[in-house]
């Protein structure tokens, strides 16, 4: 850029854009100036008014899925009650003696997501300190890139993989008669995690000035002290904010574990056994179920709790993050 | 050097420097520097933005080696010995040549923790001794009156001069022979600072401080050796262009382009 032309705009355009700039060539007179504020200032709040509404559409629509969840559960409700549902230990929804108890499904989603965090927590927290600590620039860009492509992966296809590889595994080498068991579905939904817990974790880890790394240094600590003494200390709401997020994914994910923890109605008492889940069990029996029955008004319940938990694992995580963003704005 | 680290630093702190020339990549930031540092005094390095001061700063515990593309030549000598020599292990070398930097960077643990972080990396871990070291530390950075009955908060809830403070005793807590101090005051208030000035008069009796400082007056008023460093344009390294003396330096510089910049006319 030549020295006037930049001098001259540096001199009459202080704080306007460039389109601001160019209409004021255009009009020049008091009037038309004032007309003109006035537009901006309308057109504005027509913005606002518009950005705010979209704004609120995403709340609408989480207040309307909630809404929704709980009139389509009342029957539910209403016939076999709240109580009987969440602590009711048997699941026999299409004998003439129904049960519609929960506890096989929630305690089956617990064990296999206790599983995928055992999986994925460590190696996540792991792979994101190298990351961030550690890796080239140049290497850290291209593993986010693929951390980003795995995001994108259908969760079938892990399931498929799974299925494949890992159930013949567990079979060979484990004492258990099947390898569709909640164990099996557990590392597959741990590696469908691990984007979340890897990339998230990062973001916190790279999110510590590096004013600390370097006062770390200074006292004779090596990169690996500082990570594990100060950066990982620094950045742990962030980390668990990642494990957060992580396992509102390994509570959700269904496909996976609809291929893989064995589906079986009664209580598991480890992940050595075979597992059914709430998502699992919605997934499965929304297609035969009779439309306006009991029975479908109680899937809508088991939503319903799944909507509670992970909403409530979510927003947590959120607000954590939200502070340990906050924490470096000195 | 490694042995002298956890004694009170004998006959030490002494930096020979050598025709040292810092690039970062291609770039050549600093050409062709040569100057003593002598142990136990002050030694201020003055110079416009940029001129490279804090790159040569670095230079004295290897802080560089942190930045990638960094490539320092030259011989940096302490106590006689080269620092940049193979042999030389970066981590006792910095336990040896503490750093204060220019904004506060408190590590996020609670004071006491904080101060005893560098004695733990040496491998001190029985509670009084650490104890000792801890009072000690803060006692030098006089900062051990307001902290006294509140070891255990966390150091973010310390004021910005008090965190500098606690800084500087987290560097002395590893016994250092030299000092080196990157603009130490400059985000801090004028109370402050004139505090943080009063602990450097009372730590070159036990040590070598070498402070980085943009605030003329500052160098006036508390180093004995100054160190004039420019950079005539942008497409040439910089270099050291004088050192003396202060009291010298300020009142008769035999540069005129020293005389130039301690008088506000930029050269
Ligand atoms: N990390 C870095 N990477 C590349 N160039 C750097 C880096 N740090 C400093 N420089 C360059 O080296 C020169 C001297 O910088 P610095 O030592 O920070 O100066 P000062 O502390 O005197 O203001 C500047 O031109 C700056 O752009
Ligand atoms: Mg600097």
């Amino acid at each position: 850029m030549n020295k006037p032309a930049n001098q001259k705009k540096n001199k009459t355009v202080r704080f306007q854009t460039g389109i601001q700039e160019s209409r004021r060539a255009v009009s020049n007179s008091l009037i038309e100036k004032i007309a003109r504020f006035r537009n901006t200032r309308a057109l504005d709040s027509v913005a606002t008014v518009v950005i705010t509404m979209l704004g609120w559409t995403a709340i609408f629509v989480l207040i309307g899925i909630a809404g929704f969840l709980i009139h389509s559960s009342i029957r539910a409700f209403d016939e076999v009650g709240i109580w009987s549902m969440i602590a009711g230990t048997d699941w026999f929804p299409t004998s003439s003696d129904a049960r519609f108890g929960f506890l096989p499904a929630q305690v089956g989603s617990v064990w296999v997501t206790i599983v995928a965090l055992a999986a994925c927590v460590p190696i996540g927290v792991f792979s994101a300190v190298y990351l961030s600590e550690f890796a080239s620039s140049k290497f850290r860009e291209t593993a986010k890139a693929v951390i980003e492509f795995m995001v994108t992966i259908p969760s079938v296809v892990f399931g498929l993989i799974g299925l494949a590889v890992l159930v013949p595994l567990i079979r060979t080498y484990l004492p258990v008669d099947s390898g569709l068991i909640g164990l099996t579905a557990g590392l597959v939904v741990g590696i469908v995690c691990l984007p979340t817990v890897i990339s998230i974790s990062e973001d916190a880890l790279r999110s510590v000035p590096n004013e600390l790394r370097h006062g770390s240094f200074a006292l004779g600590n090596t990169r690996w002290q500082t990570a594990y003494k100060v950066v990982l200390p620094a950045a742990s709401s962030g980390v668990f904010a990642a494990i957060m997020l992580g396992m509102g994914r390994a509570i959700g994910e269904t496909m996976v574990v609809l291929m893989l923890a064995g589906n079986a109605g009664i209580i598991p008492t480890s992940p050595f056994e075979a597992a059914r889940t709430m998502t699992g069990t919605i997934a499965q029996e929304t297609g035969e179920v009779v439309r306006g029955s009991v029975h479908f008004s109680v899937l809508f319940a088991l939503g319903l709790v799944l909507f509670v938990a992970t909403f409530i694992i979510n927003l947590t995580a959120d607000m954590i993050l939200e502070r340990s963003r906050k924490k470096w704005r000195r | 050097m490694v042995t002298a680290q956890r004694q009170e630093s004998s006959q030490s702190g002494r930096f020979d420097i050598e025709n040292v020339s810092v690039s970062y990549g291609s770039e050549k930031a600093l050409q062709g520097v040569s100057f003593c540092i002598e142990p136990r005094r002050v030694t201020a390095l003055i110079g416009p933005s940029g001129c490279g001061k804090s790159t040569l700063l670095r230079c004295f515990n290897r802080m560089n080696d942190a930045i990638d593309n960094v490539e320092v030549e030259g011989l940096i000598a302490l106590n006689g010995e080269d620092i940049n020599a193979k042999a030389v292990d970066a981590v006792s070398l910095r336990m040896y040549v503490g750093q204060v930097f220019q904004r506060p960077n408190p590590f996020p643990l609670s004071i006491y923790d904080n101060v005893a972080f560098g004695p733990r990396t040496q491998g001190v871990r029985k509670r009084d001794e650490l104890d000792e070291i801890v009072i000690d530390s803060l006692k030098k950075a006089a900062l051990y009156e307001e902290v006294k009955n509140s070891m255990k908060k966390h150091a973010f809830e310390l004021s910005g001069g008090q965190q500098q403070r606690l800084c500087i005793a987290r560097a002395l807590a590893t016994r250092p022979g030299v000092l080196l101090m990157d603009e130490p005051c400059s985000a801090l208030d004028p109370i402050s600072t004139g505090m943080i000035e009063e602990t450097v008069q009372q730590l070159k009796e036990i040590m070598t401080i070498v402070m980085v400082t943009h605030n003329m007056q500052q160098a006036a008023r508390i180093s004995d050796t100054t160190a004039f460093l420019l950079r005539e344009s942008i497409e040439e390294p910089a270099e050291l262009i004088e050192i003396c003396d202060t009291n010298t330096m300020f009142t008769q510089p035999s540069d005129i382009r020293t005389e130039n910049y301690i008088t506000g006319r930029f050269g």
